[in-house]
């Protein structure tokens, strides 16, 4: 009885962002953090750790150093870890991203009773394409932006929030759900799991362990692989300076309306 | 020195921890009612904080002295007071039973001191018998398969709160300064032991202090912790830990000094210009750095001596304690004087860093006892 989570790694977009010549994200000289929709998917696996008793394990697809952010959910109380890494899969777009990580959780092993948990979406290209994807390419049921889970033997109740109110989705496992921030308060690391978190299992999957899955085809992996193709990245030049206007009395909105109806804005 | 992974990732999680949950609320409450706390100590419990240094087979983290510097001071740099709360158990409480316990007193007293569900404090200090430990008045006389204690500590940090205290106590009454004490460990709720008033304190507010008198309080031998008329030594062991403990404080009340410094000295205007455009107080920032890094550097170093074992530990942890806690002083003195009039308005951090950053060079030996500490060995 497993719960897999997908995490990803993301520039910390409150500092500066770098774009390499290709159009994609310097990730190498940009500082990193876990995305923050995916700490609300390993709460969520945790707690259900918690009540139940399952394996939780996260998965996730990046360079090396990506290892030093699972070593971090280990110590938050994750059991095992995956790190997806090669050469061969750097570029992907989010149809070969899911393409790949499909194969390793496929590799590792789905079973009956298992969930698979992943963030709304990441941060840095905000997408929400890839937990979906993962699910239709592993040809299992899915729930998005998932507020509230209930689980009820292999039948899970999710409360899908929608903008204006939710619908209440039931699933059987094996599932794939992505879930948003209201879902939870992510916990921190434990002082004794950063003890032994450097001594749990964390497994590397290369291009040599998933290039005989099926869904892994060198035409549709990488940045070769990706169908999207990016034209152009930059940081978007900064706005002018505001203007502020103190006071609440009726001068003060005339002169707002004044300002306005001079722009042509009224 | 620079941090490995582990004690990067370590300071992550104390700062991330005292950067969301020390709300600026909590703070102000801690500081106006004077009063404990119980849910942050137990949300600190639960992640492990309690027992940091707490070996793992008695339900602690099993973490070194560098993660337990870098925890205590991450928790200073918010609010000096709740790193208090974490020190206590892996310090000055939980210390006297992990260096001197039996395994069964280990057995019985850390795990609950670990998982924060009991509270143990030291009770060393007494009103004739501060810098001279060596003064101690309380008396432990055997009486069958007891011992009597008679006597009065003062200045007991968390006393009102405590479910245990260790008591160092005169057991061979003939004995001269320092010898013939031994270290008891004491029920709060045993018939003859009551408390005094909580003290009301200059700074760290919401840790109460208070005395804790012994009018003829029968403690049974096996609650004897260490040799029989050896408990000096253990109490100088336990204060070299704590006066590490007090200098990682230290540096972090020095931290916040510099953080809230530098984050007003680019706010507030005057003359037009920002007032860390001029020199006056942009040299006073560069100082306040210079003796932020020192300390902490001074503090590591000490720490890594110390689970090493080294010779030099001792006097490795007076030097930083002597300079950490003099450095929050300087740093405080600056932050204020930074803030100029704001700074003394209670209004702002400043105000109450100046006032916590005072006991820094009072508790667990005075600047001056850090003095001798370290001339001694020199000069030995």
């Amino acid at each position: 009885m497993k719960i897999l989570v997908t995490v990803k790694q993301v520039p910390d977009t409150s500092g500066k962002v770098a774009v390499k010549a290709d159009g994609t994200l310097d990730r190498a000289s940009m500082q990193t953090i876990i995305n923050p929709d995916d700490l609300n998917a390993i709460e969520a696996a945790l707690s259900l750790k918690d009540e139940y008793g399952y394996k939780v394990v996260a998965f996730t697809m990046g360079p090396p150093p990506a290892a030093g952010m699972l070593r971090e959910l280990m110590a938050m109380g994750v059991d095992e870890t995956v790190l997806i890494s090669a050469r061969e899969f750097g570029g992907s777009d989010t149809y070969a991203t899911s393409q790949i990580i499909a194969a390793a959780i496929d590799t590792y092993g789905v079973d009956d009773e298992d969930i698979i948990i992943a963030g709304r979406q990441a941060i840095d290209g905000d997408t929400a394409q890839v937990g979906p994807q993962i699910a239709e390419k592993l040809h299992l049921p899915q729930v998005t932006y998932a507020g509230q889970i209930v689980k009820d033997g292999n039948t899970l109740t999710i409360n899908r929030m929608l903008e204006d109110g939710y619908m209440v989705v039931k699933v059987q496992t094996p599932c794939m759900i992505t879930c948003i921030k209201e879902l939870n308060t992510p916990r921190y690391m434990t002082v004794k799991g950063t003890e032994e978190c450097w001594d749990m299992p964390l497994k590397v999957m290369d291009y040599e362990a998933l290039k005989d899955h099926e869904l892994i085809d060198a035409t549709t992996i990488g940045l070769k692989g990706s169908p999207t193709n990016i034209y152009k990245s930059f940081t978007p030049p900064q706005k002018g300076v505001g203007m502020m206007l103190e006071g609440s009395g009726k001068e003060t909105t005339d002169e707002l309306v004044g300002i306005l109806t001079s722009k042509h804005i009224i | 020195m620079i941090l490995d992974q582990k004690h990067a990732l370590q300071q992550k999680l104390f700062r991330e921890f005292a950067e969301t949950e020390f709300t600026k609320e909590l703070q102000d409450e801690l500081d106006e009612t004077g009063e404990f706390n119980w849910d942050i100590h137990k949300k600190m419990a639960k992640y492990g904080f309690m027992g940091v240094k707490i070996p793992a087979e008695y339900g602690g983290g099993g973490a070194d002295s560098l993660t337990y510097c870098l925890m205590v001071e991450e928790l200073a740099r918010q609010d000096a007071v709740l790193s208090i709360y974490a020190n206590t158990s892996n310090s000055l409480g939980g210390g006297p039973i992990m260096l001197a316990g039996t395994k069964e007193q280990k057995a019985e007293f850390l795990p609950p001191v670990a998982r924060g569900e009991k509270i143990m404090v030291f009770g060393l200090t007494e009103p004739g018998a501060g810098s001279d430990a060596g003064g101690t008045n309380t008396t432990a006389v055997a009486d069958g398969d007891d011992f009597i204690l008679n006597g009065r500590k003062c200045f007991i940090s968390g006393a009102p709160m405590a479910d245990w205290i260790v008591v160092f106590a005169k057991t061979d009454l003939s004995a001269k300064g320092s010898r013939g004490i031994s270290m008891f460990i004491v029920d709060m709720d045993s018939e003859g032991v009551s408390l005094g008033a909580p003290e009301k304190k200059m700074g760290i507010n919401g840790y109460p202090t208070c005395d804790v008198v012994f009018e003829d309080v029968r403690v049974p031998k096996e609650r004897l912790l260490g040799p029989l008329h050896k408990g000096f030594q253990y109490a100088m062991k336990t204060l070299d830990g704590g006066r590490l403990g007090v200098a990682a404080m230290s540096t972090g009340v020095a931290q916040s000094a510099l953080d809230e410094a530098v984050k007003y000295s680019k706010e507030r205007k005057q003359f037009g210009r920002k007032i860390a455009d001029f020199q006056g107080v942009s040299f006073m920032l560069a100082e306040m750095a210079a003796d932020v890094e020192a300390a902490r550097q001074l503090v590591w170093h000490a720490a890594m001596l110390k689970d090493a074992g080294d010779p030099e530990a001792s006097k490795a942890c007076s030097i930083a304690k002597f300079f950490a806690a003099e450095a929050a002083n300087r740093c405080a003195y600056k932050a204020v004087q930074i803030h100029g009039g704001y700074g003394y308005i209670r209004e702002y951090k400043v105000e109450r860093i100046y006032r916590d950053a005072r006991i820094m060079s009072i508790f667990e030996g005075t600047s001056q006892i850090q003095e001798v500490v370290i001339s001694s060995a020199l000069l030995k």
